[in-house]
């Protein structure tokens, strides 16, 4: 793999504390932002973050049960995923 | 390199709605160093080749598709045409190395393992012969092995002796199988132009010039290419190539992707990616919904072979750009039982046999996963495979037939097979006869096509 890069998106109806729950889970996981970019368009939320991994023993699937998790207590749907799979679909 | 948003929700789309995934990730595994002459050595052999070859393929393909998120379907094994590597063996029948393979299949944890197969046609070996006369019993007694025999190519012609017994094989095949609706049949192939590296089963085998060990990878993903389609306005037909052609690449990419990262990590070879697309009985996830998006009432009407023409060509050009590495079949396939559209189109009565075969000489696979009634004659199946060997040969490409006659039913009839391998209604043949063509024998020669040189 080149990176330990992932993109998360969130997308789901606006409420209070959608970026506070979702970066709360992340700073547990020690997953740091990298770049954000967040709309909200009537009443729809959506928010695409470039995520980094640092450290080594980086526990995957646990990151990603955490975030599924806070995606259902907020009501919206989160899903993580590598970035290679969009710099491969979306580049030559 | 900076992603656009846009780009990034169409790929979460792709996913969540539209059905794409990576079909099949199939580990090729060379089995020529197991040949022995004795046949419990032999079983023994291949089980711990395979094992030892694929013991992490199961878990190393779960965490690419938990890291990437795209679903990676089924995890499939193909092994050197067991006629050649058993060609030693004393024994009368090869159903035990069918067994074998099963096992192997089972412990390792994937659905199925293709590679009970035989390449007859300039004609049978002894050890040819043995293994297409165990297929029934085989096929009958196992759950997982898919078998293959290639009776033609253009180079060669067609072997007619084969194709006869093929008829008879199927019929043997359905009978014994007669409980699961002539299960059996939809786990064979007959095939003209095989090729090496296919992916996708029930064909698959690891042919001979391939490596030790390799990775090979078929994407799917009519759903995407459909809702491509339907998203535009009042397109020409240079428009529908353009957008097939596309998203074509975007599906490809996934699967250069996903099997270039499995391959490194299980230590194989990256063979090749197989852009085809393969529909399922999903809803949406149809190319008959393709072919009738381009503006066909209903698919197999007049038109048909045309559009199938244009998508099969775009899917090509645009899987081309996106991987270093196509082979296998890379066309779309048009199997009647596991494609909603197509089980549609055949209730109808849109779309007939005569049809389809047509639609064969513009695609890659051929007539796939058709249920005929029960009492349809030998002969007449082996007509059905001869005029498919011809359309492959003359035209320099791949085609096969996998035909079900399934045993008790009749024209109209609905036959179940389930899972993947879908639903199929019972289409009608030709009542008149072929016999006295088939019973004939020998060899259709090579066509002036073969001399190229």
């Amino acid at each position: 793999m080149s990176s330990s890069r992932f993109v998360i998106t969130v997308i789901g109806l606006d409420r209070v504390g959608i970026v506070a729950g979702i970066s709360r889970v992340m700073a547990e996981h020690r997953v740091n932002i990298a770049d954000i970019r967040q709309t909200i368009m009537n009443d729809l939320f959506t928010m695409i973050m470039l995520a980094e991994v640092t450290g080594e023993n980086f526990d995957l699937s646990a990151f990603q049960e955490a975030m599924s998790g806070i995606g259902q207590e907020l009501g919206v749907e989160v899903i993580v995923k590598h970035e290679d799979v969009f710099r491969f679909m979306h580049r030559i | 390199m900076i992603i656009h948003p846009e780009e990034i929700l169409e790929t979460i789309k792709m996913v969540s709605s539209q059905h794409l995934d990576i079909r099949t990730i199939t580990m090729g595994i060379n089995l020529r160093g197991c040949s022995h002459p004795d046949i419990a050595t032999f079983n023994e052999n291949i089980y711990s080749r395979i094992m030892r070859a694929a013991e992490n393929l199961v878990k190393t393909t779960t965490e690419i598709q938990d890291i990437y998120g795209i679903p990676i379907i089924n995890r499939r094994i193909s092994v050197t045409p067991i006629a050649i590597v058993a060609e030693a063996c004393q024994t009368d029948d090869l159903v035990s190395v069918a067994e074998t393979l099963d096992r192997a299949a089972r412990e390792v944890g994937i659905d199925f393992i293709g590679g009970f197969s035989a390449l007859v046609q300039k004609g049978m070996t002894p050890g040819d012969l043995r293994l297409i006369q165990s297929i029934p019993l085989a096929l009958a007694s196992t759950q997982k092995v898919c078998s293959s025999i290639n009776v033609a190519t253009t180079k060669a012609g067609i072997n007619m002796d084969a194709v006869a017994m093929m008829g008879h094989i199927i019929k043997e095949t359905a009978e014994l199988t007669r409980d699961q609706n002539g299960l059996g049949c939809a786990k064979l192939v007959i095939f003209a132009n095989a090729p090496d590296d296919n992916p996708f089963m029930a064909g698959a085998f690891h042919g001979i010039g391939e490596p030790d060990c390799v990775i090979n990878v078929g994407v799917s993903g009519p759903g995407v290419v459909n809702s491509a389609v339907r998203a535009l306005e009042n397109p020409s037909l240079g428009d529908i190539a353009e957008c097939i052609k596309k998203t074509a690449f975007k599906i490809t990419r996934m699967g250069e992707m996903a099997g270039r990262e499995v391959a490194r990590r299980l230590n194989a070879q990256f063979g090749v990616l197989d852009l085809s697309l393969a529909p399922t009985p999903a809803v949406g996830d149809s190319v008959a919904a393709i072919l009738e998006a381009m503006g066909l009432e209903s698919c197999g009407t007049h038109g048909t072979t045309a559009a199938l023409a244009l998508l099969n060509d775009a899917v090509k050009k645009g899987g081309a750009m996106a991987s270093s590495s196509v082979g296998g079949l890379s066309g779309a396939f048009i199997p009647v039982s596991e494609d909603e559209g197509m089980i549609r189109a055949v209730q109808r009565g849109s779309l007939s046999l005569d049809k389809l075969e047509a639609m064969t000489s513009v695609c890659s696979v051929g007539l796939d996963m058709i249920a005929v009634p029960g009492d349809t004659p030998a002969s007449t199946l082996s007509a059905i495979i001869a005029d498919e060997m011809a359309i492959g040969m003359i035209n320099k490409k791949t085609t096969a037939v996998r035909i079900i006659p399934a045993p008790g039913t009749k024209v109209g009839d609905m036959v179940e097979f389930g899972g993947l391998l879908g639903t199929a209604p019972v289409m009608p043949v030709h009542n008149f006869s072929s016999e006295i063509f088939i019973s004939r024998g020998g060899r259709i020669p090579a066509p002036i096509q073969s001399l190229t040189n």
